[in-house]
């Protein structure tokens, strides 16, 4: 199983991986927001931790679709469908080397885009923690998506489009945390709460489903 | 015609790999030597100046930042001039030198940056504004670091030379664009706001140690550029025998 | 205990298709089959259906005689498809070693280490190189690897010798009787003949298929 993680996390650093390229996207579209709305520090700081939700939402799904379907194209995911280890805890491992690889960095990225973003020390916070314990949720999802589309030639679009309407619960409780923090009279801790459960939820229902798809997917 | 050629094989002889790589060998010291040098005076005077009146020691991060913010912009040009070598002239060093230089401008652009933040906590009370020019600084930033994903994206160096060469130039030739257009967005939308750093004549009590700064910065440039071309040279060269390596392996069975 | 392997009247789909039906045999450790037709004659989809990674129609795949009990035959396999399950970015031994400890060793035999089983396929010493760099029969090779550093009793085997020179050829059939020998069993689709002495079963490409000679 760690060897398992810890192959994924290479293949993600070398050449042509994919966690500086999540990254990278996550600034690239925090950045174009102001040019659309404009340079006003008030206005940014009011929407921030939503743009970098949404950033971190999209920069997540970049990769997703690669999870199973490099697997499938070089032979590996046969090998792994036959193994004594249950399907599950192959992808969930997969799962979590994919958020330590793509999402980790995000995480670690937000707090300079929320400095982009004016927003205050508390904003920047709330956000990055929402982050943290909101993005693996993403992952899970989109294993699913990914597990179905894995047959498909070009998946990659489709996985987003099946993943983004199942993320919807995790952007509402993630961003009504992060503002939640700023804004006195809202609580923090429930949203942050109902954002963790959620994320313990889909870790569960996310690699039993993909399971589920990669078997029957094989032929 | 036949001149031309003539000059072009002359040039792409001075350019052999090989006779790089001793170059830089013995160039690569008395540039070092130099660099810490001209950083040891520049530093210094840095330091002993006055500080200014306005602004109090923080004054003393322009030493830095507008040597890096302006090595950001040289670096690019560099890497343009590169990529013109890599398409016009197919010079075996120019794509080596795009390779190496593209790390070293992402590093110098990050640091205008950071220093730039810095220096604007205490003087406009936040890390960052919207001003035309960081903006446009924050944009060649993110052109850098797009720039190294694709270079570490492809595994064929001939190949990604070729291809990065032309997003370069693309990029060059787009740099005014969005300079001008980010400047015209800018004002657009908050006119009064617009800071601007040295909008009156530098006072000579800080232009000696900013030139010497400036001289320091770029020889540091050069001396990391030849060092990562170097390396790059040296990596291919790795790349090269590990491949014979593989051909070779095997055969007597 | 030595095992043995039994197939009864195993037939498979793909799509609305029937590939084949009425497909049995009984490996015992030691045997070998060998599976040969033409193209498209279903040698692919019956190796599938052994390996478990498609759902037969009807009949069953047992494997007898294996201790502990096994949740699935399949576990006791090796399975050698098209593509070589070895990633190009990373190093051969890193491949190979990820392998070995993601498969483990089924019971009653272990794996070899990486380095002797690269040297038991004639590349030993490239080991450290990444898999991208090796040519196409390099690669086929070091995937055979897989084969030796985690032990499974049963190696099913699909045109496993496509991409090799007929020295690599030798080595390998030399690989495939030590497994037998040692009481394996080991099933391949192949055109070319393997060089150990096995059982024939030749799929005819038309539903009512498979003789074993």
């Amino acid at each position: 199983m760690i060897a398992l993680f810890l192959r994924d996390l290479k293949l993600a650093m070398r050449a042509g991986g994919g966690a500086l390229i999540g990254v990278l996207f996550f600034m690239t579209v925090v950045a174009v927001v102001p040019f659309a709305v404009g340079p006003d520090l008030n206005l940014l700081s009011r929407i921030g931790p939503a743009i970098l939700w949404i950033g971190a939402l999209l920069a997540s799904l970049l990769g997703l679709d690669r999870l199973f379907q490099a697997e499938r194209e070089d032979g590996s995911l046969d090998l792994m469908l036959m193994q004594e280890m249950p399907l599950v805890l192959t992808v969930l491992v997969k799962c979590l080397a994919h958020w330590a690889a793509t999402g980790l960095p995000l995480v670690i990225a937000a707090p300079l885009l929320g400095l982009f973003m004016n927003m205050s020390e508390i904003a920047i916070g709330a956000t990055m923690l929402t982050l943290l314990v909101g993005t693996p949720a993403i992952t899970f999802i989109g294993a699913s998506g990914a597990a179905v589309a894995v047959t498909l030639p070009r998946g990659g679009l489709l996985v987003s489009i099946l993943v983004l309407p199942l993320a919807i619960p995790v952007l509402i409780f993630g961003v009504s945390a992060a503002y939640a923090a700023v804004h006195d009279p809202a609580p923090f801790l429930p949203p942050l709460l109902i954002l963790i459960a959620i994320t313990l939820f889909f870790a569960v229902i996310g690699p039993l489903a993909a399971a589920l798809a990669l078997r029957s997917a094989s032929d | 015609m036949s001149e031309n050629s003539l000059a072009i094989r002359k040039f792409s002889d001075l350019a052999n790999p090989t006779r790089f790589l001793a170059l830089a060998g013995r160039v690569l010291p008395w540039f070092a030597g130099l660099t810490v040098l001209l950083f040891a005076i520049g530093l210094y005077l840095s330091f002993t100046t006055e500080g200014d009146y306005q602004q109090g020691e923080t004054v003393r991060i322009m030493y830095v930042h507008v040597p890096a913010a302006w090595l950001s912009m040289m670096c690019y040009s560099v890497m343009a001039l590169s990529a013109l070598g890599t398409l016009v002239w197919r010079h075996p060093l120019a794509d080596v030198a795009v390779r190496a230089a593209a790390p070293i401008g992402a590093s110098f652009t990050f640091l205008a940056l950071v220093t730039g933040s810095l220096w604007g906590k205490p003087m406009w009370g936040t890390w960052w504004v919207w001003d035309a020019r960081l903006t446009s600084v924050f944009v060649l930033f993110l052109m850098y670091l797009g720039l190294i994903a694709l270079n570490r994206a492809m595994d064929e160096p001939g190949k990604a030379a070729k291809v990065s060469a032309v997003l370069i130039l693309v990029g060059f030739v787009n740099i005014p664009i969005i300079k001008f257009s980010v400047e015209w967005w800018n004002t657009l939308h908050q006119p009064a706001s617009v800071l601007r750093l040295g909008g009156s004549a530098i006072d000579p009590e800080f232009l000696a140690p900013l030139l010497v700064m400036a001289v320091a910065f770029t020889m540091l440039f050069f001396t990391l550029h030849i060092a990562a071309m170097r390396n790059e040279i040296w990596r291919r060269r790795v790349t090269s025998m590990r491949r014979q390596a593989a051909r070779s392996a095997g055969r007597e069975v | 205990m030595p095992i043995s392997l039994a197939v009864e009247d195993l037939s498979a789909k793909r799509g609305e298709d029937l590939i084949f039906h009425d497909i049995s045999f009984v490996l015992e450790a030691g045997q070998a089959l060998i599976v040969t037709g033409p193209n498209g004659s279903g040698k692919s989809t019956l190796l599938r259906v052994l390996a478990g990674l498609l759902a037969a129609e009807t009949g069953k795949v047992q494997i007898k005689g294996a201790v502990p009990d096994i949740g699935h035959p399949r576990e006791l396999c090796h399975y050698l498809g098209h593509h070589n399950a070895m990633k190009r970015e990373l190093t051969v031994q890193e491949n190979l070693s990820f392998w070995k400890s993601f498969m483990g060793d089924s019971a009653g035999g272990s794996g070899i280490g990486i380095e002797a089983a690269t040297e038991a396929l004639g590349l030993g010493g490239i080991s450290h190189l990444p898999f991208g760099y090796l040519s196409a029969g390099q690669q086929r090779r070091m995937a055979m690897a897989k084969l030796l550093v985690a032990y499974r009793p049963v190696w099913i085997l699909d045109e496993p010798t496509a991409a090799l020179d007929a020295a690599a050829d030798r080595l390998f059939a030399g690989l495939v009787e030590r497994h037998l020998r040692t009481g394996g069993i080991a099933i391949a689709a192949t055109h070319q003949p393997l060089g150990v002495a096995a059982q024939e079963l030749r799929m005819t490409g038309f539903a009512g298929v498979g003789d074993v000679v």
